[in-house]
């Protein structure tokens, strides 16, 4: 009794208790941290996966860092990941603007555009490598010659098909975290503008986006760092062909691991984009994090 | 304060029962003979799913103390999942395998349990098998392995209706072969089905043409890792022809984002859009039961893969996989163990699982059941691939199965390079001597 009394009375003094994170803490050091560390040690040895894992130096990363794969894997997951951004944030910008409204058929429209969201990548690969087959998908069925195209075999188009179906996926989940961004913007901003004399455009440069700045920092995080994580899609759908030309750094790491039985490579693999996401995030965070405690709302 | 309490006790009960939950999720499986200390047994997907998991129904309907719990997995699927569970002591009991080199790293990891002793105690399991075939189940003259199912050499089928169409015959020569290529292009019709996006399908081609033009030593010396094996000229020669074919758009289009494992690559045959496939003796099965009409009227012909002119090997050799095999783990328990001898010796090949196996399509790896294919419906092609695995001075292993696993993925990844023609037969050869030994 007493213990809880001085307990509630710290937490009064300086906010919740630190104890509320222990939960989160706990299952973040034993699924994150620990397994992280075990990856950084199995990248200094010689595992088949089966066999005893033997030390070996620092071998394991010299054949990652000279092997040409490797940088190909970067080179494509950094075009996915420039060209995924592109695509996806002034759609889901827009669409998120655009289902904030009040009105009943936007409501409407807004969750036929949240289908995607609730079916697994797995489905989602699986249908358009059914849609986009060259011989038995949309255009031959339709007998449409644009749409047969050979969509998932051409080296110079298969990244874009990607690039496409992944925007086809997240764009949902992106809109909603703008919708929710949009519908957080007090209505009195678009009165006073309205009453000044600003127009739709000048509204939604001058209120809506300086508004938004955290929700498109938010999102652009979680799209840059998201795209080092996309792995089930591209697997199911072209299993990083033709050739190399979608093989990603996350799908490069599975295939030596899983494939070629050489989980000292992988590992190696594994740290790296390790780093490559902490970087990105920690980039992301200090463009807009100067005066990450300043309200939004003051904004422009 | 009261409330506070039971409300704290009923989340932790809450909590509690939820684990409860999830963990009887994780080893719950249907009910009957199998429990939780039961073999367990991973099947493939396909052609010899329902005779497997009769066989095993009947067992366990026999066998109320010695179930086996039977799960399947797809081919390619299969192949990642087994070798991660076996390296981390969660694998199967019965382990399903190809025999060679990966059969042969299961054997230096201590992996399984050496069969000898099972198989002098019990030679009528010995006797039963064709003896070519039990041979590959040996590592270094120890058997590991037993034969489990169908012999599957990788055969040439044809549309026959297509065939006629075009007025043509399946060819018997390399020649013919890239003769009939621009006659199928005017017809509109491919004149190869390829499962090219799963890669192992293109191995086939380059397996048959290093047989036909080298013969089968060109291999066994790659296998046995002799240093700069790959140099040897049938494989540059081979490559070379399939660059050709693969130039003269030999290969349906878009043949790379053609995945074997969803069958797309049969159904182009059978449906017309491609003349001809080379693909192993178990699509047959698939073919029996995706395109019924297709099969039992006729219009899908068997063929032998063509020679080369100039070539050493001898047109009766074959590639492709002798059968499966069953290894028993050496993690299992002395009762999962004894329980995975017994099903081999008296549950599998019995007269009704060898005759499921014939019904499906496939034909079983033992010996005297001639009189069987024979009253089988299927029995043209049943006596053809019997007869080619029969008359074969030579069976070749899929290569990729042959080699150990690094080997095997660096040679599947460079092949379709060579296939997208982003290599040349001579860097193929040299990114593959440098694997010789790994």
């Amino acid at each position: 009794m007493a213990l809880t009394s001085t307990a509630s009375r710290r937490a009064r003094a300086a906010g919740p208790s630190g104890w509320l994170a222990a939960p989160a803490l706990v299952f973040f050091v034993v699924f994150a941290i620990i397994p992280l560390l075990g990856v950084l040690a199995l990248s200094f040895t010689r595992w088949d996966g089966l066999s005893e894992i033997t030390l070996d130096g620092v071998a394991s990363w010299a054949r990652v860092l000279t092997d040409e794969l490797t940088l190909n894997a970067l080179v494509v997951t950094a075009k996915i990941m420039i060209f995924s951004f592109i695509v996806q944030a002034p759609i889901s910008l827009l669409l998120g603007v655009f289902t904030a409204g009040g009105q009943k058929y936007r409501a409407a429209l807004a969750v036929l555009y949240f289908v995607p969201l609730l079916l697994s990548s797995a489905a989602v690969a699986i249908a358009y490598k059914a849609l986009l087959d060259p011989n038995f998908g949309v255009g031959p069925g339709f007998g449409v010659p644009a749409l047969a195209q050979d969509w998932l075999g051409n080296s110079d188009l298969v990244l874009f098909v990607v690039v496409f179906v992944i925007a086809w996926q997240f764009v949902p989940f992106h809109t909603l975290i703008y919708q929710g961004g949009v519908r957080q913007i007090p209505a009195s901003f678009y009165e006073a503008a309205q009453i000044d004399g600003a127009g739709r455009v000048k509204q939604f440069l001058h209120i809506t986006l300086p508004q938004l700045k955290y929700t498109i920092i938010t999102s652009s995080t979680l799209m840059v760092v998201g795209s080092l994580a996309y792995f089930d899609l591209v697997f199911v759908l072209t299993a990083g062909g033709p050739g190399y030309s979608t093989r990603l750094l996350p799908l490069h790491m599975y295939l030596t691991g899983f494939k070629a039985n050489d989980m000292g490579a992988a590992s190696a693999l594994g740290v790296i984009l390790v780093v490559i996401g902490l970087v990105l995030a920690l980039l992301l965070q200090r463009l807009g994090g100067r005066n990450a405690s300043a309200s939004q709302l003051e904004g422009a | 304060m009261n409330i506070r309490k039971l409300r704290a006790a009923a989340t932790a009960a809450a909590a509690g029962a939820l684990a409860l939950t999830l963990a009887a999720c994780g080893s719950a499986g249907p009910g009957g003979a199998v429990s939780a200390d039961s073999a367990t047994m991973w099947g493939l997907t396909g052609g010899n799913q329902p005779a497997l998991q009769k066989s095993v129904d009947s067992w366990n309907k026999a066998h109320s103390d010695q179930g086996i719990k039977l799960e399947f997995f797809a081919n390619d699927a299969y192949k990642t999942k087994v070798r991660t569970a076996v390296g981390a002591g969660q694998g199967p009991t019965f382990i399903y395998g190809w025999g060679g080199g990966v059969l042969k790293s299961y054997v230096d990891a201590g992996q399984v349990e050496d069969l000898s002793t099972f198989l002098k105690d019990n030679p009528e399991v010995k006797d039963r098998y064709l003896p070519s075939v039990l041979k590959n189940g040996e590592i270094d003259g120890t058997t590991y392995a037993l034969p489990n199912n169908n012999a599957q050499p990788i055969v040439l089928y044809y549309n026959k209706e297509v065939f006629e169409k075009v007025g043509a015959q399946p060819p018997t020569t390399w020649d013919e072969l890239m003769a009939l290529v621009p006659t199928f292009k005017a017809a509109g019709i491919a004149p190869f089905s390829l499962g090219g996006q799963s890669k192992w399908p293109n191995l086939m081609w380059l397996e048959y043409l290093v047989e036909r033009i080298g013969g089968p030593q060109v291999f066994a010396d790659i296998a046995a890792n002799k240093p700069g094996a790959w140099s040897h000229p049938a494989v540059a020669e081979s490559l070379t022809k399939i660059q050709e074919l693969v130039d003269a758009g030999g290969f349906v289009n878009g043949f790379s984002s053609i995945a074997a494992d969803s069958s797309a690559d049969q159904a182009l045959l059978y449906t017309g859009k491609a003349a001809m496939i080379l693909q192993g003796g178990w699509i047959y099965q698939g073919m029996k039961k995706d395109a019924a009409h297709f099969v039992d009227s006729g219009k899908l012909g068997f063929t032998t893969f063509p020679t080369v002119e100039g070539g050493v090997g001898d047109p009766k050799n074959i590639v492709g996989n002798p059968s499966n095999f069953w290894s028993v783990s050496s993690k299992a328990t002395d009762a999962q163990k004894k329980a995975a001898l017994d099903y081999i010796k008296d549950g599998m090949f019995t007269e009704e699982n060898t005759q499921d196996l014939i019904a499906s399509g496939a034909v079983p790896v033992v010996k005297g059941i001639e009189a069987k294919l024979e009253a089988s419906p299927d029995k043209d092609f049943l006596t053809f691939v019997y007869g080619m695995a029969k008359d074969a001075p030579s069976f070749t292993l899929s290569w990729d199965q042959a080699l150990s696993p690094a080997q095997g993925d660096t040679m599947l990844s460079n092949l379709d390079q060579i296939f997208l023609k982003k290599i040349t037969p001579e860097q193929f050869v040299s990114a593959m001597n440098a694997t010789i030994g790994k």
